[in-house]
């Protein structure tokens, strides 16, 4: 890609002439990217800013002065005095013609295609083409493929300008799409019919400028003109990538991206593009309910909140809130509200942490330490037990972006995986010595750069011993100029997360690199700002009273809980013990789902507004405050979350809950927010010591792309993929030999009396005395912590 | 260059090496450019034509995404990608050979044969590729080439003592 985007328009300016009017252009640049900044619209398939220029559809010819024939606007470079002509009678002679040509074999379609009213073709077509065709031989006609659940294909629509190719080649990184065959008979596709697997490659719908690649789930649903386009965020990672949703008679349809430079670009991850279709899943809470006389009934909302409010009230603060990070800020400050004020310390949305010893220290929000962008321009990143792509697919995307440019990209993981990007380093060991494993890059870079390490970590970092690797590791990070150092999700559910916090923040601290969190779900920033954790009240304030961490409020277990958006045995770090404290205490549930284990365990459900009903805040990884509107109508009787806990507010004679608009409950919790800045430089000083490892087969949990909140769990189209067939136990191949186990052979995992049985996957990935077991599925359910101990056999 | 994968045990130690020898002279990273030596030498040791799987093990031995070879693949006339018979016959139709009769042998062969361009006779003797340009033998109009080797100034009598003598 070019990069002479990014030089000023001062330096080095060439002068050109486009359709008369003179302007400065930079060297170099291409005549189609002088035209777009000077507004001048140059017809055009093939080329795509964020794409290499193919030049292939030729709709962009232009006439320009002394050239002999009309010159591709994308493949062309300025030069000093060039006068171009975009629209005079030859450069308009070539464009029709071209258009001619494509139209020979496309179908005339418009009125059953998809694509039909946001269509490139159609709308140059109307521009350029001519109403009567003159071409009257057969049109060529290309079978479809079936590329999976979620791109639909009508390939004998297709123009071949290869967009789609280019797409898998330099964004994704991985080619999915080719252009097979010669000629006539060439056609854009996978050639064996596989799945086009890549966890962006919803892009390419976007990308085609006519209907061969379509959304599938949406496939004959709707057209563009009948909807209203409504902004709003992605609710499921901490990019907080940038939407429209597209409403028709009150239904949300679809989801596209809106191009946000600094934030999503143009993309968006296939888990944006498609958990829509969760919101419609047949298991959605309607109306409030209540358990009567061990029955459920439906009630109305008076009744259904009294009861809410009736249990919250009795309990005398015993009680303990947890909240899905994909909540909003608004939603969370009431809650964090309606819980201090009846007394409850207890509230968390760190659900999938262990590791709390240190939170006092934390910093005031889970920082990326970074801009998004940022992270680009690193030339030295080192992630730490993070599988990027398939957490966060478009930081990912960042990181790749920093790679291609020839930053060093480092990883230290409890297995290898795939990163369609070069690596400098990859360190993978057991996931329970990833302290030992850092402290050993920690012990080298401080060694190399002559540095003394803090007091409290010395003892334990002199005892690891430091490899090639991990001085390799070290001295990249020493060399750089830009270094970033992350933390994963891998990282952040480890027992000893606490002490991998410290040990990053001393490396960050010798090597001069930034510290910054990938944390979960859309909204980590915003809870900890709206003060939804147990230490910190609203803006990053010390809390009076601590309350329990998401984990002691379940093995300290409570009289009341209430549940927003959570599902504990799919969400929480120790599912059995989270549904073993539900059982026995008084549960509200605020929950856009029902689900059987659910009845189980609640008194009150209390239907809520889901993803696009509802209006609110989202603050991403880089604190970048997103508010938008809600645009679907709800679903029953669901209620915005900020209406609910008001409400509950109110019903609990708490002060302060007279709000008639989120927008007025940002407002208060701006108001505590006023000058404090993130600061990720960690300044705790206790003792590090290294957790016990786990008894048995040491079980570490990943969670699948598509089962890390409620919504997605329940997108069908998301679930048909191939990211989504995540029920298997990975074992190293070692270990399978010894306890005879063959790859698919049933595995049965114990733990605490739990049992649950699995096929199995021997990977070499994996360091013999670990197993991986995904979390968030149903599979594996309220089996066992995220990390634990788990006695293994054949089944 | 080190296994990538299981499926790279289809390629046998010559094709291993005409691929290594390959990738040699290309830059760094731009192993791309040696598919085309690479399936043309399984091509020939798998009975003149191409399958997925040994496209597969090309590209995992290349270390690119199979598709990059399946473009190759199918893009160049020279390559099968279904089976075909053992003999490869093609008959230039380009100008010259056409101003020579080129047509009237493509008929003859077609008829002799029992089979069309494009087929190959049953008992897997011979394919009749379905067009070939120009091979740069005008002089010797009407011309074909059989498996690599040319045969020119082609008569019908011509043509069936070298398809008699095809094993």
């Amino acid at each position: 890609m070019s990069t002479t985007a990014e030089m000023p328009l001062t330096e080095q300016p060439v002068n050109i002439e486009i359709d008369g009017k003179t302007v400065k252009a930079r060297k170099g640049e291409m005549i189609m990217q002088a035209a777009d900044r000077e507004g001048v619209y140059i017809p055009r398939f093939c080329y795509h800013e964020k794409l290499s220029v193919a030049a292939n559809c030729r709709m962009c010819l232009i006439e320009a002065e002394k050239a002999p024939k009309p010159l591709p606007a994308c493949a062309t470079p300025v030069a000093e005095g060039m006068k171009i002509f975009t629209r005079s009678q030859r450069a308009m002679a070539a464009q029709r013609a071209t258009m001619e040509f494509l139209l020979i074999n496309h179908p005339l379609d418009c009125p059953i295609c998809d694509q039909g009213g946001e269509c490139e073709l159609q709308d140059l077509a109307m521009g350029y083409g001519r109403d009567i065709a003159r071409f009257s031989e057969r049109k060529r006609v290309i079978r479809d493929e079936n590329i999976g659940p979620l791109i639909s294909t009508f390939m004998t629509r297709c123009i071949y300008c290869t967009r789609c190719v280019r797409f898998g080649m330099e964004i994704a990184g991985i080619q999915e799409l080719g252009d097979t065959g010669r000629g006539e008979h060439s056609r854009i596709g996978t050639y064996v019919g596989r799945s086009v697997d890549h966890e962006l490659s919803g892009n390419v719908i976007d990308i085609c400028p006519v209907g061969a690649l379509n959304s599938r789930p949406f496939k004959m649903h709707g057209r563009g003109w009948e909807m209203t386009r409504h902004e709003t965020v992605s609710p499921h990672d901490c990019v907080g990538s940038n939407l429209y949703g597209h409403v028709l008679r009150g239904k949300l349809m679809r989801t596209v991206p809106r191009p946000n430079e600094a934030v999503n670009e143009t993309w968006i991850a296939d888990r944006d593009r498609f958990s829509y279709a969760g919101v419609y899943s047949a298991d959605r809470l309607e109306r409030p309910m209540l358990k009567q006389n061990g029955g459920w009934h439906e009630v109305d909302w008076e009744t259904a909140l009294a009861a809410a409010a009736k249990i919250l009230r009795s309990v005398n603060g015993d009680a303990g809130m947890l909240a899905s990070p994909g909540s909003t800020t608004e939603e969370l400050y009431l809650l964090q509200k309606l819980a201090r004020g009846l007394g409850i310390h207890s509230i968390d949305t760190r659900l999938r942490q262990a590791d709390f010893r240190d939170d006092e220290f934390e910093p005031l929000f889970p920082w990326l330490g970074q801009s998004i962008e940022d992270l680009e321009r690193l030339d030295t990143a080192f992630i730490i037990g993070s599988n990027l792509r398939k957490e966060v697919p478009l930081l990912a995307h960042r990181i790749r972006k920093a790679a291609l440019r020839g930053a060093a990209v480092m990883f230290l993981n409890p297995r290898r995986y795939e990163f369609l990007f070069p690596l400098t380093a990859y360190r993978s060991a057991d996931a329970y010595t990833l302290p030992a494993e850092l402290a050993a890059v920690l012990k080298a870079a401080a060694n190399t750069a002559g540095k003394p390490l803090p007091v409290h970590l010395k003892d334990f970092v002199q005892a690891q011993a430091s490899q090639a690797e991990h001085e390799k590791i070290a001295a990249q990070l020493l060399q750089g100029k830009c270094q970033g150092i992350l933390l994963g999700r891998l990282a952040l559910s480890h027992p000893a997360y606490a002490d991998l916090r410290m040990l990053a923040a001393a490396l960050a601290d010798v090597t001069g690199a930034k510290l910054g969190y990938i944390s979960e779900g859309a909204n980590s920033s915003g809870a900890w700002l709206a003060g939804a954790v147990p230490h910190r009240v609203s803006g990053g304030r010390k809390a009076a009273l601590k309350g329990l961490d998401a984990r002691a409020m379940f093995t300290e277990a409570r009289k009341a809980y209430v549940l927003m958006g959570v599902e504990p045995e799919l969400d929480c770090w120790d599912g059995a013990a989270a549904l073993d404290a539900l059982q026995k205490a008084s549960v509200v549930a605020v929950t856009p789902f029902v689900t059987d284990t659910m009845k189980r365990y609640a008194a009150v459900l209390l239907p809520v507004c889901s993803f696009g009903e509802t209006s609110g805040t989202y603050v991403n990884a880089e604190g970048r405050w997103q508010s938008f509107a809600g645009m679907a109508k709800p679903v029953g009787e669901a209620r915005p979350g900020w209406k609910i806990l008001r409400v509950l507010g109110n019903l609990c004679e708490l002060e302060g809950f007279e709000f008639v608009s989120s927008e007025e409950v940002r407002a208060e919790l701006k108001q505590t927010l006023a000058d404090i800045a993130p600061d990720n430089r960690f300044k705790g000083t206790r003792i590090l010591s290294a957790e016990p490892p786990a008894r048995g087969f040491k079980r570490v949990a990943e969670i699948p792309l598509y089962s890390v909140d409620m919504l997605v769990r329940r997108s069908a189209p998301l679930q048909a993929t191939h990211d989504a067939d995540a029920a298997w136990v990975l074992l190293s191949p070692v270990d399978a030999g010894k306890l005879g186990i063959t790859e698919n052979a049933r595995v049965a995992l114990q733990h605490a009396g739990a049992r649950i049985t699995l096929p199995a996957k021997l990977d070499d990935s994996v360091q013999s005395g670990n197993v991986f077991l995904p979390a968030g599925i149903a599979a594996t359910a309220g089996f066992a912590p995220l990390y634990a101990g788990v006695e293994l056999e054949r089944a | 260059m080190a296994e990538t994968s299981s499926r790279t045990g289809l390629l046998s130690k010559n094709v291993r090496q005409v691929i290594d020898e390959a990738v040699k002279k290309y830059p760094e990273g731009r192993q791309r450019s040696a598919i085309f030596d690479a399936l043309r030498e399984v091509q020939h040791e798998n009975k003149g034509y191409l399958t997925v799987e040994l496209m597969d093990a090309v590209a995992d031995y290349l270390r690119l995404e199979p598709i990059k070879v399946y473009e190759v693949a199918t893009f160049y006339s020279m390559f099968e990608t279904r089976p075909v018979g053992r003999h490869s016959i093609s008959v230039c139709t380009n100008i010259s050979c056409m101003l020579r009769g080129a047509d009237d042998i493509v008929a003859y062969i077609e008829k002799k044969l029992g089979i069309k361009t494009g087929e190959s006779t049953p008992d897997g003797r011979c394919y009749l590729k379905r067009e070939e340009e120009c091979l740069a033998a005008c002089a010797g109009g009407p011309m074909m080439m059989i498996d690599h080797k040319y045969y020119e100034n082609l008569t019908p009598e011509k043509v069936d003592k070298i398809l008699e003598g095809l094993k």
